[in-house]
């Protein structure tokens, strides 16, 4: 096994065991936690695939950003095991049948794929910055400047809405 | 509304200026403040090795005083009790023995002498008191210690070295406060 | 860097290796002697002498201060997580340390024929880089005060979370208009830049600066904005609960992280280890990284230095105060700088 492989098994191993550990740990701190850990875990594959920019982004973005306020609203919360309220089994089965189906849509859609295609490890250039930035500056100019203006007024409505009134 | 001193300013409450709004010109000064303090001459004793001189007028520890032949100085008449304002002095008399002429000066003397250091504010009265110039304040401070008893202290603990004996602690206790010799 | 990953040889990881140890433990040596010059610049401002019983001139209080914490009884609260209290102070100082791997600590120097980067990993993203660690380092702060079970300790972690992500906010846009000026992500390059011919970038940036600096302020908890642990308000805010090492890792994860955001501005503004009016090209290499270091070193230890000082000069913020800094006057300045850089690039380049 070459280290690259090695490394790709290390991943998505401990992708995949920290999402279990995510739903099956009872206090909602430490699933947020595992949650982390998986963003930490993906963004080593995309490292693996050259992806350097997507890479840091995941971790700015998710790790750094939208997972502190989770944990954020989570401890002001208090949520422990105890106060966990008991749901009835009609609904614990209705939501095993709707995720079960989800798993189907997901596992028939990953098989219609061409499966068999490896994904390109180190050697694709497309997620290096420039290039990146040259895709996104050219072809996908115009949703990009779309998003940045929404990005932009959602920033000076927070400027706004933190100005007394 | 009168100002109660004359040293109370009045506050600027005008509304700050853009300059002011800025706050860095105020930061700035600050901190050229502080810069200065940091190389400003420090004013600290490195105490142990270097200590303080008392000024002439400290009152510390008390001494029973002995005159130049070693003899005890105190004749128990009680003034500095009395004259104590914190009441920290307590005596008891006895009559000299023939044969004692050498340890004590008059005829009556002090057997039993305690100064609670506790109670003692070190105001000085007891030694304006004393008739027989033999209570005097000296130039050090009573030391910490762990129990309250430890505080009164005896005859033996406030009593000055022998002069003839020990010469050199004599005049190590004997300080600069000690009244000259031909005055006694 | 393509290949980078598949051309792994021993000398490469050896010589990386002694690097990432050199560094750690420069960083945790500098970090400790942070602690002894704060307290050492803290006095001279207050007209004190500050510690000078251990060793000469006190040299040796670091390790009194260390051994210390290290022989202090070790304290973990009943109602505590007990997994996740232990994990707080790990992580603080985990994330601390991450921020060095790159950081260009001098240009190449060569021994045995070999020509080795002073550098632990030249990556091309290396400023987002810094970036996302920077945005982690609230984790161990905020984990530590929920797991300590008690209330000011969230208190103190939650305003730490609050108060990094408004700063960081104000902390990325100047770093946009930098990226503008620089044209790279990579530490390395925008050195190099400023070595050859350009002026530092503090001369192109100097608004962006200042919001940086304020930010690094605020990123490190540092007075004027140490209101996570806010000693009177607080007690101790995020470690009210820590004793022994786990609160020395803390206090020193804070001071590593002075260290590495020294670092870090010394070289984005003001040229890494360029030593001024020198030209390095005409050196022979070793004594030039010699050098480049010698030049960070003092960059380095002029930014703590400034650190301590608006430390011991300035009160800290109220609450509101620090969030209507952030979010109604660094921001917009941010923004403004970001615009103006862009137009300023178009007009010259054009």
């Amino acid at each position: 096994m070459s280290i690259i492989s090695i490394l790709f098994y290390f991943l998505s191993f401990l992708a995949v065991g920290s999402a279990i550990m995510m739903l099956i740990s009872k206090n909602p701190i430490h699933s947020i936690l595992w949650l982390i850990v998986i963003f930490f875990a993906i963004s080593g594959h995309y490292v693996l695939m050259n992806a350097q920019f997507l890479a840091i982004v995941n971790i700015i973005v998710y790790a750094g950003a939208i997972m502190v306020l989770f944990l954020f609203v989570v401890m002001l919360m208090n949520l422990n095991a105890e106060t966990e309220p008991v749901k009835n089994h009609r609904l614990q089965l209705i939501g095993v049948v709707s995720g079960g189906l989800l798993l189907l849509v997901l596992l028939s859609a990953v098989m219609k794929t061409k499966a068999n295609l490896p994904v390109q490890m180190v050697v694709g250039e497309e997620g290096l910055i420039q290039n990146l930035g040259k895709t996104l500056f050219t072809y996908y100019v115009v949703p990009f400047e779309l998003s940045s203006i929404l990005f932009l007024s959602a920033m000076v409505g927070a400027v706004v809405i933190s100005k007394k009134d | 509304m009168q100002a109660l001193t004359h040293r109370a300013k009045q506050v600027n409450r005008s509304p700050m200026n853009f300059w002011e709004r800025l706050y860095l010109p105020a930061i700035f000064q600050g901190m050229s403040i502080t810069l200065r303090h940091f190389f400003k001459r420090k004013v600290t004793y490195n105490f142990p090795e270097q200590q303080r001189s008392f000024s002439p007028v400290f009152r510390g520890l008390h001494i029973l005083n002995r005159d130049a032949e070693g003899r005890e100085n105190c004749t128990a008449c009680g003034l500095c009790a009395v004259a104590c304002p914190a009441e920290a002095i307590s005596m008891e008399a006895a009559e000299r023995q023939p044969g004692e002429e050498h340890l004590y000066r008059e005829e009556k003397y002090a057997a039993r002498y305690e100064i609670n250091m506790l109670r003692c504010i070190f105001c000085g009265l007891c030694e304006e008191a004393c008739p027989k110039d033999a209570i005097y304040l000296s130039e050090t401070f009573a030391p910490s210690d762990y129990e309250r008893k430890q505080f009164i202290y005896s005859k033996q603990d406030l009593l000055i070295p022998h002069p003839i004996n020990e010469p050199e602690e004599y005049k190590k206790a004997l300080g600069n406060r000690a009244k000259p010799e031909d005055k006694s | 860097m393509d290949n980078s990953l598949l051309a792994i040889d021993m000398a490469l990881i050896l010589e990386k290796l002694v690097l990432i140890v050199v560094v750690v433990f420069a960083s945790l040596g500098i970090a400790m002697y942070a602690t002894y010059g704060e307290r050492k610049v803290a006095a001279f401002m207050q007209d004190r002498r500050g510690p000078n019983r251990a060793g000469p001139f006190g040299i040796l209080q670091p390790m009194a201060d260390g051994l210390k914490l290290f022989f202090k009884e070790e304290i973990i609260p009943n109602f505590s997580n007990k997994i996740l209290f232990v994990m707080g102070p790990c992580l603080a100082m985990l994330t601390a340390i991450m921020t060095s791997a790159v950081i260009p600590w001098g240009n190449h120097i060569e021994i045995f024929g070999r020509s080795v980067s002073l550098q632990i990993a030249d990556v091309n993203i290396g400023m987002l880089y810094i970036f996302g660690v920077l945005s982690l380092g609230v984790y161990g702060i905020m984990i530590g005060a929920w797991a300590s079970n008690n209330k000011f300790s969230l208190f103190g972690g939650l305003r730490a979370a609050s108060q990094i992500i408004s700063y960081e906010l104000a902390m990325g846009i100047s770093f946009i208009a930098l990226l503008m000026v620089t044209g790279s992500l990579s530490l390395k390059d925008m050195v190099l830049q400023q070595q050859t011919g350009h002026w530092w970038n503090v001369v192109y940036q100097p608004l962006g600066f200042l919001i940086f600096l304020i930010c690094a302020f605020a990123e490190c908890n540092r007075t004027p904005f140490d209101l996570p642990e806010a000693e009177n308000e607080l007690i101790g805010g995020y470690h009210t609960e820590y004793s022994s090492m786990k609160l020395g890792f803390y206090l020193f994860a804070e001071y590593i992280n002075m260290f590495i955001s020294s670092a870090v501005m010394a070289t984005l503004f003001f040229g890494g280890y360029d030593f001024p009016f020198v030209d390095e090209s005409t050196l022979s290499p070793n004594f030039a990284a010699l050098l480049g270091i010698v030049a960070l070193m003092g960059k380095i230890i002029g930014f703590i230095f400034l650190f301590m000082w608006v430390r011991w000069t300035i009160p800290r913020f109220r609450y509101d105060q620090l969030m209507y800094l952030g979010w109604r006057i660094l921001i917009p300045l941010a923004l403004f700088n970001m615009l103006a850089t862009g137009a300023a690039v178009l007009y010259f380049h054009k």
